[in-house]
């Protein structure tokens, strides 16, 4: 296709000429991710100026249409720049709910109003975004949240609670499922509504969690006027445009940890590296054959399951409907990032036991807490036993 | 690589599936089992239609009569057999045909090979020692010069389908000690030759194995290969006959799935299916979970493999212990599952439990290949 290598080089040219130089070539953890948003500090003038740029030219989100501010590029097109990107290693110039979750979302649920006003300002990173959705009564069973919105003619009226908001405290929306209706089935009274967080009534209070660290927050609506046009879709149809963000939030989970692209080797020198430094090596090899036994049969997990994901990528690619393997992913990714973080704990023996202070190397303290918070993935996006009811229901064809 | 069947791949895989259905189903398997030592193990006419069908030679090079495909076709083929736990001698003749293909001479190739592929004359490989456990450079078993050729003398093991095999390729030592790399050479020896003997072996998933014992003149020309190779060589051939393992292993515990499911869908307790407990379900929902994992380790060894990719050894190890572990752990839970009658000859899930444990334990099992993963991976 010559048009898209037409496409290419002047994609790798223009990355060449508007790309900071202090951003090209650096790894991406150890760059801090820009979330953007009315409260966001940068903490270097260049990040700043990538994320203009790069807003500018429509490529913080290259896929939405371009009077939106998006980039309008096609599949391909997306593909390429992503690869030009990681070519230079260039961070991306913004991340974030905004243009991974809502976005999506309004694209294809909202008004052309709603689009207008919201779109142009996630792409620009104007404005960050969370979620609400788990309430403290429901967690699994989120159909049965009890966050209440009143009609009060053009407006309604929101009081309730929300629970493991992400990033509230740091966040100017949120887009939230309340209750418009208690008569009907609960999963048809369900309204999906977005929300100014400067509004009167809207408060938030962090949660410390069993790691020391979180992101996440209680946010509290008491009293707070919405417009009935913040609806996005119809009223009591939030339900629907829950599962379609959920689908999209449990495949995002899997791809944070490991379905993405598979770098097992890098990871698997990590716990290898990790097994020779603190149980000794032997010639090239672990020594203890316990902790070799463990590293391997964990690396090859991971191998397994990155396979099974490129399975599914290549059957979708030729065109065949998404398989049943594609079911199984977040259990198995979750699961497997706690395997990996608990034998990383176990490997350290008792340098695994520091919190804070002297005694134990930073990363030995990281790599605890880490452990701590991996406990949660199998909880959070639909825990696993969820999952693996929904295996059981739709793949296996078990009776309820 | 593409982890996904082409066109022509999803029509063998069908085509394999209802043969084997139809021809080839679990209660044939049964009345061989039934029939016993005073059968041969498997059906020897139904062995030759296979081989007419280009099965048994579907990855061997079309100039010796085979199919000139690879592993990506033969685990379609083994999977189909693995539903119905067929003991056809797929393993021995992929284990001495490739043996013959990737190191015979054509003189070799015409008189042994061409005749295995057809289904007429079976080959067998006798590799294993008592001891060695899955040490593939364990052989004590000797090969000295005398006059123009070998005498071979040594006692091998668990030689897959031995007693029905015409000739045996034999591992033998020209040079070095018992477990060293080097030194290994293969030998073909007719099983008729003066000096070779066997015993049939009674095995728990019934399958025909045999004790073998050599003391016998074999002529220069029954050398494969030759230059203490023979261990490469017989690297490469357990790593394809490992390939094939796993895509019969696969089909075993998809069927031992599916049956569990069905047995869940219409099995009452207290009133309801008890495929409505959670309990169950969960581990239901876990056992698939192992299987298309195992799919897709065994999609990538076996185009691994076929595209001679340097990781194959590694994927190889992956897709065996992935599949050792799963097609256990599914037979386990299923005659848990079906409860006492699980545990009853009449049922067949008992069948998957045993060949699942054989399998295992055939060519390494996943302890063995995790080990072998180790040592690819330099740790």
């Amino acid at each position: 296709m010559p048009d898209l290598e037409t496409f290419r080089s002047e994609t790798r040219a223009w990355l060449q000429a508007n790309a900071p130089a202090s951003l090209v070539g650096v790894p991406a953890s150890e760059l801090e991710g820009v979330w953007g948003g009315r409260k966001w500090k940068f903490s270097s003038p260049d990040l700043k100026t990538w994320l203009d740029v790069m807003a500018d030219k429509g490529w913080t989100a290259p896929d939405w249409p371009s009077e939106y501010g998006g980039g309008g590029l096609s599949t391909e097109e997306c593909k390429v720049l992503r690869q030009e990107m990681a070519a230079l290693k260039l961070p991306p110039p913004l991340i974030g709910f905004g243009l991974s979750m809502i976005g999506p979302m309004l694209v294809r649920y909202g008004t052309e109003a709603q689009k207008q006003e919201h779109l142009p300002k996630i792409c620009r990173g104007e404005i960050r975004w969370c979620q609400g959705y788990s309430e403290p009564g429901a967690g699994s069973d989120l159909a049965s949240l009890q966050t209440r919105a009143e009609r009060d003619g053009e407006e309604f009226l929101i009081n309730g609670q929300k629970i493991w908001t992400s990033y509230a405290d740091e966040s100017d929306w949120i887009f939230a499922l309340v209750r418009t209706d208690t008569e009907v089935k609960k999963q048809e009274g369900i309204t999906f509504i977005l929300i100014d967080m400067d509004d009167p009534g809207v408060s938030v209070r962090p949660i410390l969690l069993i790691s020391g660290k979180s992101p996440f927050c209680e946010t509290f609506f008491d009293d707070v006027r919405v417009p009935v046009s913040n609806v996005i879709s119809e009223i009591n149809n939030g339900w629907t445009v829950a599962k379609a963000l959920l689908g999209h939030e449990r495949s995002m989970i899997a791809g944070a940890f490991g379905g993405g692209a598979p770098s097992d080797k890098k990871s698997g020198s990590r716990l290898a590296e990790m097994a020779r430094h603190y149980l000794g090596e032997e010639g090239e090899r672990i020594a203890d054959p316990v902790a070799r036994d463990k590293v391997a049969g964990l690396e090859m997990a991971t191998k397994a399951f990155g396979l099974t994901v490129q399975r599914s990528r290549d059957a979708a690619k030729a065109g065949h409907q998404p398989g049943p393997e594609s079911s199984l992913f977040k259990i198995f990714a979750t699961e497997l990032n706690q395997q990996r973080h608990e034998l990383m704990v176990q490997l350290m023996g008792p340098q695994g036991l520091g919190w804070e202070g002297p005694g134990f190397e930073e990363d030995e303290m990281d790599l605890t807490r880490e452990w701590l918070r991996s406990r949660g993935n199998t909880i959070e996006g639909g825990t696993s036993e969820v999952q693996l009811n929904i295996i059981a229901k739709h793949v296996l064809g078990l009776p309820d | 690589m593409e982890l996904v069947l082409s066109e022509d791949q999803e029509l063998i895989a069908k085509t394999a599936r209802d043969f084997v259905a139809e021809r080839a189903p679990l209660s044939r398997t049964r009345e061989l089992r039934d029939a016993g030592e005073e059968g041969a193990g498997f059906s020897d006419s139904l062995w030759k239609e296979m081989a007419e069908m280009g099965w048994v030679g579907i990855s061997l090079p079309e100039s010796v009569g085979g199919g000139g495909m690879g592993y990506a076709e033969m685990v379609l083929v083994m999977e189909a057999l693995g539903r119905t736990l067929a003991p056809e001698p797929f393993l021995a003749a992929v284990l001495s045909g490739e043996a013959l293909s990737l190191g015979g001479d054509a003189a070799q190739q015409e008189k042994w090979l061409t005749p295995l592929a057809a289904g007429e004359s079976l080959v067998s490989l006798a590799f294993e020692e008592a001891g060695a456990r899955w040490n593939r450079q364990h052989v004590a078993t000797r090969a000295e010069a005398s006059g123009e050729g070998f005498r071979i003398r040594g006692e091998k093991i668990g030689v897959l389908d031995g007693h029905a095999a015409e000739a045996f390729v034999v591992s033998a030592r020209t040079s070095g000690d018992v477990q060293d790399a080097g030194g290994i050479d293969l030998f073909v020896v007719p099983a008729d030759a003066p000096g070779v003997s066997r015993q049939r072996q009674i095995r728990v998933d019934s399958r025909g194995s045999a004790l073998v014992s050599f003391d016998v003149e074999v002529p220069g020309e029954a050398r494969i290969g030759g230059g203490g190779t023979g261990g490469e060589l017989l690297d490469r051939v357990l790593d394809r006959a490992t390939v094939a393992l796993c895509g019969e292993m696969l089909g075993g515990m998809q069927q031992a799935l599916e049956m569990t499911l069905d047995y869940m869908k219409e099995r009452e307790q207290f009133g309801v299916r008890i495929g409505s407990f959670q309990a169950l379900k969960h581990r239901a929902a876990r056992l698939f979970i192992d299987v298309e994992l195992a799919r897709s380790t065994v999609m990538a060894a076996a185009r691994a493999v076929d595209e001679g990719v340097g990781e194959a050894a590694a994927l190889v190890s992956l897709a065996k212990a992935q599949c050792s572990e799963a097609y256990v752990h599914v037979a386990d839970e299923a005659v848990q599952i079906y409860g006492g009658v699980g545990m009853t000859d009449e049922y067949d899930i008992g069948f998957f439990m045993k060949r699942a444990r054989a399998a295992e334990l055939t060519f390494g099992d996943g302890t063995w290949h995790r080990d072998r993963w180790a040592r690819c991976s330099g740790y």
